[in-house]
């Protein structure tokens, strides 16, 4: 499978020549499969340029979304499917307790946050609530589950006959802990990441800047690194940036903090960055 | 059309070969109210005990190490059957109290709150007389992940 980075960028984008390497746009990973499936995770600023790139013939497109935080649900209004009758869209992304996935969504899709309501638009549109058991959308066996991050939200698991990609753009699965990590069966978020090809994940902090944000959801890069050992995972993709961090600030922090040996390859999360698993 | 990789100037450890281990990952993982329920209680000073859906006793903090005369490294996990038993709960004039009886085994029996006072003897051979209120932990798509007890030392009456 093919998977293209087109946001990586967590909290708010932030262009600007400063952070033209590792990119401005917010949370947006295409995963294509050898049959042609294209799965969307996240709706950050980034889908806009990957819908203008989607083939007509691409009938079915499913986007999954992690949580409907702004910086992952912002592009969402400007994916171009969604406006084309000839398309199927299908929509994955949990509910909340009190509201349904569509009512949630109708929150953003519709004045004044946005001119267009979620009824009008012109795709053919199904929304299906995560987490639900392991489902097959065409080769893929697409797993998802509650993770550590405030309000309802999900990591994805994607699995195919060639390889697995784990996908947790906003996690903290040091919460608490008193010393990371510990046991695997009590990390969150290790079922969907245990043993995966590629793992995308939540790097938004420095060790200082995360003891002055703990319990925002996010992971420090430190963190990131135990969480990837502990999950035993080959490759390793650091994601949802901070949009303070610039280039040069995020090639300082990774360089620093891979220094120390770890067993599995890491490549920074740059926007355009584009990866063959399996 | 996407960009090729901009991972140039960072030259990590790419080149380093994957570790091949040989070893099939284990993917068992608490369910994550469960996870979150248990960092609270390592937080607390109350005592605090922890089900999962089963009924198995997966977790009980300091607190309830001292109440239990026990360490939770030294008991483990423990069936239902288990520690229901294990502490030895008796009413006031000392007779056994049946398993089903105990709020935390209708919290996660039943799935509805219970509240009870009883004795029960410690590990280390204390007798104390205990207060307890239990819950069913039920998460996101009422799924039913277990449940939680907190106790406290009963005041004299």
């Amino acid at each position: 499978m093919k998977v293209v980075l087109w946001g990586t960028r967590g909290s708010v984008a932030a262009p600007g020549a400063e952070t033209a390497r590792y990119g401005g746009n917010t949370a947006c990973v295409e995963v294509r499969g050898a049959d042609g499936t294209v799965l969307v995770l996240d709706a950050g600023t980034g889908i806009r340029r990957l819908g203008l790139t989607l083939a007509r013939s691409q009938c079915r497109v499913d986007l999954l979304l992690t949580h409907l935080h702004m910086d992952h649900i912002q592009g969402l209004g400007f994916f171009s499917p969604l406006h084309d009758a000839g398309r199927e869209v299908h929509i994955w992304g949990p509910a909340s307790t009190t509201a349904n996935l569509r009512a949630r969504l109708m929150r953003y899709l519709s004045p004044p946050l946005f001119p267009v309501h979620l009824r009008d638009l012109a795709c053919h549109l199904t929304l299906h609530e995560v987490p639900c058991g392991d489902v097959e959308i065409g080769e893929f066996r697409v797993s998802s589950a509650l993770v550590c991050h405030p309000g309802p939200t999900v990591a994805y698991r994607l699995a195919t006959r060639h390889g697995t990609v784990a996908y947790m753009p906003d996690h903290e699965p040091a919460l608490g802990v008193a010393h990371f990590p510990s046991s695997a069966d009590w990390t969150s978020g290790y079922a969907i990441a245990a043993g995966v090809d590629l793992l995308i994940h939540d790097a938004q902090y420095s060790r200082d800047e995360y003891r002055r944000s703990v319990g925002w959801g996010h992971s420090s890069i430190e963190h990131m690194l135990a969480f990837a050992e502990l999950a035993q995972v080959k490759h390793l993709v650091p994601f949802h940036h901070d949009p303070a961090h610039d280039d040069a600030e995020l090639d300082r922090l990774l360089a620093e903090a891979t220094a120390i040996p770890h067993s599995f390859a890491v490549t920074p999360g740059t926007e355009g960055a584009v990866f063959e698993v399996g | 059309m996407p960009r090729p990789p901009q991972v140039a100037a960072l030259v990590l450890d790419h080149k380093r070969p994957p570790r091949v281990t040989g070893e099939r990952v284990s993917m068992s993982q608490k369910e994550i109210e469960v996870i979150l329920i248990r960092q609270l209680a390592t937080h607390l000073a109350m005592p605090m005990f922890i089900t999962d859906a089963a009924g198995n006793l997966i977790f009980y903090n300091e607190p309830a190490e001292t109440l239990l005369g026990c360490r939770f490294d030294e008991t483990g996990e423990m069936s239902a059957n288990q520690w229901a038993t294990a502490w030895v709960p008796t009413d006031a004039s000392n007779a056994p109290l049946a398993p089903d009886s105990l709020p935390l085994s209708i919290a996660f029996r039943e799935q509805r709150p219970a509240h009870g006072r009883f004795w029960i003897r410690g590990m280390d051979n204390v007798r104390r007389h205990i207060e307890v209120v239990a819950f069913p932990l039920i998460g996101q798509g009422d799924r039913h992940v277990g449940a939680v007890a907190v106790s406290w030392e009963a005041p004299p009456t």
